[in-house]
């Protein structure tokens, strides 16, 4: 069976510009009753309808876990990427109707933890907010240290140190302030545990310095959604369904794969969950691997493609699809 | 109409009975001769009227006897309900999703009024009104699942999800095939299940812990697994089992049929809400030989799935004892003929 | 014949040095003899922010000398595993993340110590452990809940209620101990030949 997440119809209830590159966006249940109670770290895959077009892009939910009458999601612009923060930012309206996946966490708390220390890099906010609002609430012991470039991008900074005041530290990157790593690092009470949400290098560079001051790998927890990248179209054969399919620029595998009528299953379209995990029976060529699922002999041994981000260039690929 | 609860003993003298309708919706394991383990797991869907797949919690004739008797086991036996302390929020997960099945499924039983956090719960059959505060542990007599689960059929299992493993942090056992919470709690999926022969190597744990941790909201999932009991107790546990192991050695070719039980298991899984940890009700049924043997079609297979079926799984169910006076009587109900597939009486 | 064990059955690994800013030593008996090994492998300057808290026990002698030797920040040695548990606990209560523990020597020492340790908001898994000397175990008697400690015999009658339980491999590190279960509950008639088992 299937263990694919359910869908929601929606309302779009607001459109809020947060600043120059984040716009967030609320979303009501289309028969008006409550949406379902969800955990801090949640996302939700939302559904864009673009013409022709289906792009599912996974969203974490900023929203209090405490208030299921709406659900809020904060999308920044990316004018590089494949065009789903463009479609939410130029094309969504409110009263506009939606579809959008049951919450599913993969960035969980861990609620044994003594004390919860957060790192968070630009956008990586958005499920913090989520989890300091749930911690708030029973009186869970933690401590969130923000990075952002400047103050004029620090999204939702203002209102994180209007309700949690010293526990939030902001650091901004035009006035060179940087977040005193190893200093939090050794002065965190025994049974911590530490979340990471923001861009590649800041995850490494805190799971590398966790790992070297003594911080075990269990009490170290991070979420990054790879965005599926564009690149140079390629055809691909799926063998069990028996078609041939093309791979456009902008498209990703598993949306060319959804778009021939074939549906894997998937959680999180960002290259973590495994769920699209895919056998590959024949290639000729260089796979373009972007997952975190994967690990380093799957990428090497040319068996195995996590179709929501990772691409192909070069002959021929036979997948068991 | 509502469910005509019976009043009955799991104990002492074992007046426990299904009536006829029960019989006939009881959920028969076997779908085929023989058996051996699988990932037998398929999408916790509504099944057909009347049957125990009804609802998705499913209350029977034998609900308020069988809450009488957790309570007299936990009076004995504190220790058959206990929650790690960071288990508390997936109590409240599981206080409502009990509270709102109920009262979605049985309203002329139980009714739920949500006024924000001022919750107003009725369960008419065991007599009970209570207005409390969700979230506010000093509003309730007990810990919210403690509470709610003293008001469910079955064992509750709540599983924490935590390093891309299950672990058994939360429960309340009263009912169990063998086996003990005190000692298993704080266990991951793999340490629980340890001492069950021949599953690890067959690899079915492997791939049931990958399907149960992507198991999501609002969409729960379902599995059968059985066993047999000796008079129709629910209180089957190893903390008693030198009080109940010598009802094995009392089984006669002239009692098989009132004494011998087949258990059946009806597990499920649900992802919960606020905590992300899984629940895993374990829901009990039980069926004597002589009511079992009522459709012709389980009778013969049954017979034929205890004969053949391998040592270690008999041991390890506990059959060992009677399992050739058992096999005997239920020969006498096979003429040989075939039966049909899946698990419907006939 | 070496029994055939199980998943919840503990399996204990070589004591190496992890990364870390202080590191906890706990170990009894013929554990001491983990700690020397592992501290040829350790990196100069290792034992500076280490604290070592030693049982000696009967098999004890020959270590406590070399264990001094290396020099830690803080040395103990204890009667016994109950007088020396308090000393630990108090070590982590206001300890900070990046102190490592490392147990080594008998399981009944390596399991109570964890026990302890998780106790204190250490995972599990990030415990280094070493067995080494007596496979003596501690075993909970399922009816009862008693304890008994010590235990080299399959089966073997419980101190508290007196069942004759059989020593299952089953084990658990809450209760630091293995299960106990009556083996002869269907008849109590049947009395089985009591072995040595664990050594």
């Amino acid at each position: 069976m299937s263990t694919g997440a359910s869908k929601l119809d929606v309302v779009v209830s607001n459109v809020v510009p947060v600043n120059e590159l984040v716009t967030r966006f609320h979303f009501r249940r289309a028969d008006g009753g409550l949406l379902p109670t969800f955990s801090g770290g949640a996302h939700v895959i939302v559904e864009m309808r673009d013409g022709e077009r289906a792009r599912l892009n996974p969203y974490s939910l900023m929203s209090s876990p405490l208030d299921t009458s709406e659900y809020t999601i904060s999308v920044r612009r990316d004018d590089l990427g494949r065009g789903g923060s463009l479609f939410m930012h130029g094309k969504v309206r409110p009263g506009d109707r939606m579809v959008i996946s049951y919450p599913v966490n993969l960035f969980s708390l861990d609620l044994r933890a003594k004390k919860h220390l957060m790192l968070a890099g630009g956008i990586g906010i958005t499920p913090f907010l989520a989890q300091t609002a749930q911690l708030a609430a029973e009186g869970g012991n933690f401590e969130l240290h923000y990075s952002v470039r400047t103050a004029a991008l620090a999204t939702y900074a203002g209102d994180l140190r209007a309700r949690f005041g010293r526990r939030v530290s902001i650091y901004h990157d035009d006035r060179d302030e940087r977040i005193p790593l190893d200093r939090l690092l050794s002065s965190q009470p025994l049974g911590t545990h530490l979340y990471i949400c923001g861009p590649a290098g800041m995850i490494d560079w805190a799971r590398a310095r966790a790992a070297a001051l003594g911080w075990p790998a269990e009490t170290v927890h991070y979420e990054h959604f790879a965005a599926p990248q564009p690149g140079v179209p390629f055809d691909v054969t799926l063998a069990l369904s028996g078609r041939t399919i093309h791979v456009a620029e902008q498209q990703s595998l598993l949306e060319a794969i959804e778009a021939a009528g074939v549906d894997p299953p998937y959680l999180c379209r960002g290259g973590v969950c495994g769920q699209c995990e895919t056998n590959v029976i024949s290639s000729d060529g260089v796979f373009l691997h972007n997952d975190h699922w994967l690990s380093d002999e799957d990428h090497a041994s040319g068996k195995k493609i996590m179709p929501c981000v990772s691409r192909f260039a070069g002959k021929s690929l036979v997948l068991e699809r | 109409m509502g469910i005509n609860f019976r009043t009955e003993t799991f104990r002492d003298d074992f007046s426990f009975r299904n009536s006829p309708e029960h019989i006939r919706r009881f959920p028969f394991p076997f779908h085929e001769d023989s058996y051996m383990y699988a990932v037998n797991i398929e999408p916790h869907v509504a099944g057909p009227a009347g049957s125990v797949l009804e609802h998705p919690i499913d209350v029977d004739e034998h609900y308020v006897s069988e809450m009488a008797d957790r309570a007299l086991v936990l009076a004995e036996d504190p220790l058959r309900c206990q929650s790690l302390p960071h288990m508390t929020l997936a109590g409240w997960d599981l206080l409502e999703l009990l509270m709102t099945a109920k009262a979605e499924s049985y309203p002329e039983h139980f009714s739920l009024t949500r006024d924000g956090d001022r919750w107003h719960w009725i369960n008419r059959p065991l007599g009970i009104d209570q207005k409390f505060l969700f979230g506010d542990l000093t509003t309730l007599p007990y810990g919210p699942m403690e509470y709610i689960t003293r008001q469910s059929q079955g064992d509750f299992c709540i599983l924490d999800q935590r390093d891309g493993n299950l672990w058994m942090d939360a429960g309340i056992v009263t009912t169990q095939a063998d086996w003990s919470l005190d000692f298993d709690i704080g266990m991951n999926f793999f340490e629980w299940h340890a001492p069950v022969p021949l599953a690890h190597e067959k690899g079915i744990f492997t791939r049931a812990l990958k399907f149960l941790t992507n198991v999501q909201q609002g969409k729960p999932a379902r599995r059968l697994n059985w066993t047999m009991t000796i008079n129709p107790r629910l209180d089957t546990s190893p903390e008693n089992y030198h009080k109940w192991g010598p009802d094995r050695a009392t089984v006669t070719p002239e009692n098989v049929g009132q004494k011998v039980h087949l258990r059946v298991e009806l597990q499920s899984f649900w992802r919960l809400p606020r905590s992300n940890a899984l629940v895993f009700p374990i829901r009990c049924y039980l069926i004597k030989m002589d009511e079992l043997v009522t459709s012709p079609k389980w009778a013969r297979r049954l017979h034929r799935v205890i004969r053949d079926l391998p040592e270690e799984l008999a041991t390890y169910k506990g059959l060992t004892r009677y399992r050739a006076t058992l096999v005997e009587w239920l020969a006498r109900y096979d003429d040989g003929t075939p039966t049909s597939p899946g698990f419907g009486p006939e | 014949m070496t029994p055939k064990t199980i998943l919840s059955r503990p399996v204990y690994g070589t004591l190496s040095p992890q990364a870390g800013t202080h590191h906890l030593f706990v170990a009894d008996a013929e554990g001491g003899g983990a700690i020397l090994d592992m501290a040829k492998a350790a990196p100069e300057g290792f034992f500076a922010g280490a604290h070592i808290i030693y049982i000696p026990r009967e098999a004890g002698a020959a270590y406590t000398g070399p264990l001094q030797a290396l020099k830690p920040a803080q040395y103990y040695e204890g009667p016994s595993i109950a007088a020396a548990l308090p000393r630990q606990k108090q070590t982590l209560a206001p300890a900070r993340m990046g102190r490592r523990l490392y147990l080594a020597g008998t399981e009944g020492l390596i399991g109570q110590a964890m026990q302890a340790a998780l106790d204190a908001g250490i995972d599990h898994g990030s415990i280094q452990t070493e067995q080494r000397g007596s496979l003596a175990r501690r075993v909970q008697c399922v009816h009862c809940k008693g304890i008994t400690e010590d235990v080299t015999t399959q089966p073997v009658r419980c101190s508290h209620c007196g069942l004759l339980l059989f020593v299952r491999d089953h084990y658990s590190r809450r209760l630091a101990a293995f299960q106990g279960v009556c083996i002869n509950a269907e008849d109590q008639s049947e009395i089985p030949p009591i072995e040595e088992a664990f050594r």
